[in-house]
């Protein structure tokens, strides 16, 4: 077992015709994921790495069985996309995309929650089970299949944090990118209540940084209900107040967001925080040897 | 709105009048940026002491010439994008006139927050049920709902992330927006494109964006570029932990091509003072190949430290190494190697 997907997914690619679209499908077929389907409007009928197109999501899941959906689509284009995705109820629904304007997401999201479909992004990486499921762009040759779960709100810095945990011997269970805009789907707290209901994660890793209150809400959540370990590292802490850092949640508006802030509230919820990502391994190794886990990880 | 002090004397406006500064910042009134003038001769005076004048950094051009309200009461209205909702939340409160987050944090029991369905908008029976909360009451409350439905769709509308009517003023039989604020989705600008390009940004930050790529002027002398916004924040992190100071952050974004490397090489070389060069990138969906590409293209002119794992990494390094540019795979040993560059105490291209 492990979280949102795995060896039970059915994929359904769209946008599977385009430059990212295609070399990805290409890269998660690699990886063992079950992609079924692509869907580009106007290119119904042709195949990519052979996995046929269909021109809408219904044709799609009806011909293939397809049960959730990786969106690739150029940003003006991501909310229909993902409207059509959710309107299947395909689950989950993960928005690689970059540059989708925020109300797009507010109206994506808000029908997800009335569909009950769990959304990943926009501008996330997407989701990986090594061994089983690669799900976005996490390049599946950093990680080893585990019983360590990770949960980000950056892409790259997930990979980082994966590879170190690999060297260090530390498998994966699943890794999740929960994406960088100011709205996206999933939360933290919604990734952690999945973790800590699954057998096969013995402890987390939750990336952070500057910006919003989500790291608070998660500290708070893990001090009331996770049971497991948890490390955490929070980018950002030499950030100037007020400048955007790329990501469009990433701005420090007053002591609101800060790096400081997030640490220090982790801190008081027992997480033990990284001052480097490199710290991150040996810092859950600790909290392992003394947590009293069913089984040890065999990482 | 005028842009010289003489101008005043054409417009044709009641007095007494008030001369509010135009600025791109919150806090103008406290700074000095808004006066009241009893006569055409005072309001000349008054104008020419705003105009020139700088507000948080911003020098003031325009000065707008109002005829000055008697305000009864203030009030606050806004919508904002709250993340945590995961949609707009309306904002009210019956202390306005200040910054909202004063209010937040002295009295926050004075604030009225409503959720927004973005499949309804803000109908009229939210717009009086959050006015009735701030006690309004008879007409007053059907013209408070009138104006939160404008305000919302406006916010919709624009693709903003703020819309803020602060004050909200109560003048005679009226309500009348005193001033008003918006925060832009830059992610929508392609929906309108009449709008002007953002005046907040330097010139580096300005011709970065044109090229998509993502420009933040710091203070240091470590030129940075790398992928993903939390990479490249960890990475001035690194830096500083590791002594150095970072000059820029600079994201290639997600997908990066080889011409959008070769530019962030470019733009992050014509800051002044920039010692050494710190490139960090882990390939997801941006590939190592076509990030060395770029490299080799134009190799830096300050020493660099290159980092360069992920996709497609073999075939990225081998292209650098054709090309005698060495390159780590350890962030932290890349990072320290900056910094000792910086102070010009290790020699480039010798890899971590």
């Amino acid at each position: 077992m492990a979280i949102l997907v795995g060896r039970d997914t059915r994929l359904l690619v769209q946008g599977i015709t385009g430059y990212q679209g295609m070399f990805h499908t290409g890269l998660m077929l690699e990886a063992r994921t079950r992609v079924v389907a692509g869907v580009t409007p106007g290119k119904g009928g042709t195949k990519v790495h052979e996995v046929p197109v269909f021109e809408t999501v219904d044709e799609a899941v009806r011909a293939t069985g397809a049960n959730a959906s990786v969106i690739f689509v150029p940003p003006m284009f991501a909310r229909d996309a993902a409207l059509e995705a959710i309107a299947c109820r395909l689950n989950p629904v993960v928005i690689i995309t970059e540059g989708m304007p925020v109300h797009d997401a507010i109206e994506a999201v808000a029908y997800a929650g009335r569909q009950a479909v769990n959304v990943l992004g926009p501008n996330g990486p997407g989701v990986t089970t090594p061994g089983q499921c690669r799900v976005g762009i996490m390049p599946t040759h950093l990680f080893s299949p585990g019983h360590v779960g990770i949960v980000s709100r950056s892409g790259t810095l997930t990979y980082e944090v994966v590879a170190g945990l690999t060297h260090a011997g530390l498998g994966q269970s699943t890794a999740v990118g929960l994406g960088g805009d100011p709205v996206v789907g999933m939360s933290y707290v919604d990734i952690l209540q999945l973790f800590n209901a699954d057998p096969d994660t013995h402890a987390i890793v939750l990336i952070g940084e500057i910006g919003g209150s989500a790291e608070e809400d998660a500290a708070r959540h893990i001090a009331a209900h996770i049971k497991k370990p948890v490390a955490a590292y929070i980018a950002g802490r030499t950030a100037p107040e007020g400048k955007r850092m790329g990501h469009a949640g990433a701005v420090i508006s007053g002591t609101e967001g800060t790096a400081e802030h997030k640490i220090r509230t982790l801190e008081a919820a027992g997480v033990a925080v990284a001052t480097l990502v490199s710290g991150i391994p040996a810092l859950l190794r600790e909290r392992l040897k003394d947590a009293p886990a069913p089984r040890r990880s065999s990482g | 709105m005028i842009e010289r002090p003489e101008q005043v004397a054409g417009l044709s406006v009641q007095y007494p009048v008030v001369i509010k500064a135009q600025v791109l910042v919150g806090g103008r009134g406290k700074a000095g940026g808004v006066k009241l003038a009893k006569t055409p001769a005072e309001a000349e005076v008054q104008a020419r002491a705003i105009l020139g004048m700088s507000i948080r950094g911003e020098r003031v051009g325009r000065v707008l010439v109002a005829p000055a309200a008697d305000i009864a009461a203030e009030y606050y209205l806004a919508f904002v994008t709250d993340r945590s909702a995961r949609r707009a939340v309306a904002v009210a409160s019956a202390a306005g006139g200040v910054e909202i987050e004063t209010v937040a944090k002295t009295t926050p029991e004075k604030i009225v927050t409503a959720a927004i369905d973005p499949s309804l908008g803000c109908p009229p029976f939210q717009g009086r049920s959050i006015g009735r909360r701030l006690g309004f009451a008879g007409p007053r409350l059907n013209e408070f709902a009138g104006i939160a439905g404008r305000l919302y769709r406006l916010y919709w509308a624009e693709d903003a992330e703020l819309a803020e009517i602060n004050p909200l003023a109560v003048v005679g039989a009226n309500l009348l927006c005193i001033d008003a604020k918006l925060v832009l989705d830059d992610n929508a600008a392609y929906r309108h494109a009449d709008r002007p390009a953002s005046e907040e940004l330097t010139l580096l930050e300005r011709e970065a964006r044109s090229h998509g790529l993502s420009y933040v002027e710091l203070e240091g002398d470590i030129a940075v570029i790398g992928n993903g916004a939390g990479l490249v924040m960890s990475t001035l992190d690194l830096l500083a932990h590791f002594g150095g100071r970072a000059a820029n952050f600079l994201d290639i974004g997600g997908g990066a091509t080889a011409e959008g490397m070769r530019q962030a090489i470019a733009i992050v070389q014509r800051k002044a003072g920039i010692r050494a060069l710190f490139i960090n990138v882990f390939g997801g969906i941006t590939r190592c190949d076509d990030v060395a590409k770029g490299i080799v293209q134009d190799p830096p002119r300050v020493p660099a430290s290159i980092r360069l794992t992920g996709t497609n990494e073999e075939e990225g390094q081998r292209i650098l190494r054709a090309a005698g540019i060495s390159a780590g795979l350890d962030p932290d040993g890349a990072a320290r190697q900056a910094v000792a560059l910086s102070r010009g105490t290790s020699r480039p291209h010798q890899g971590p």
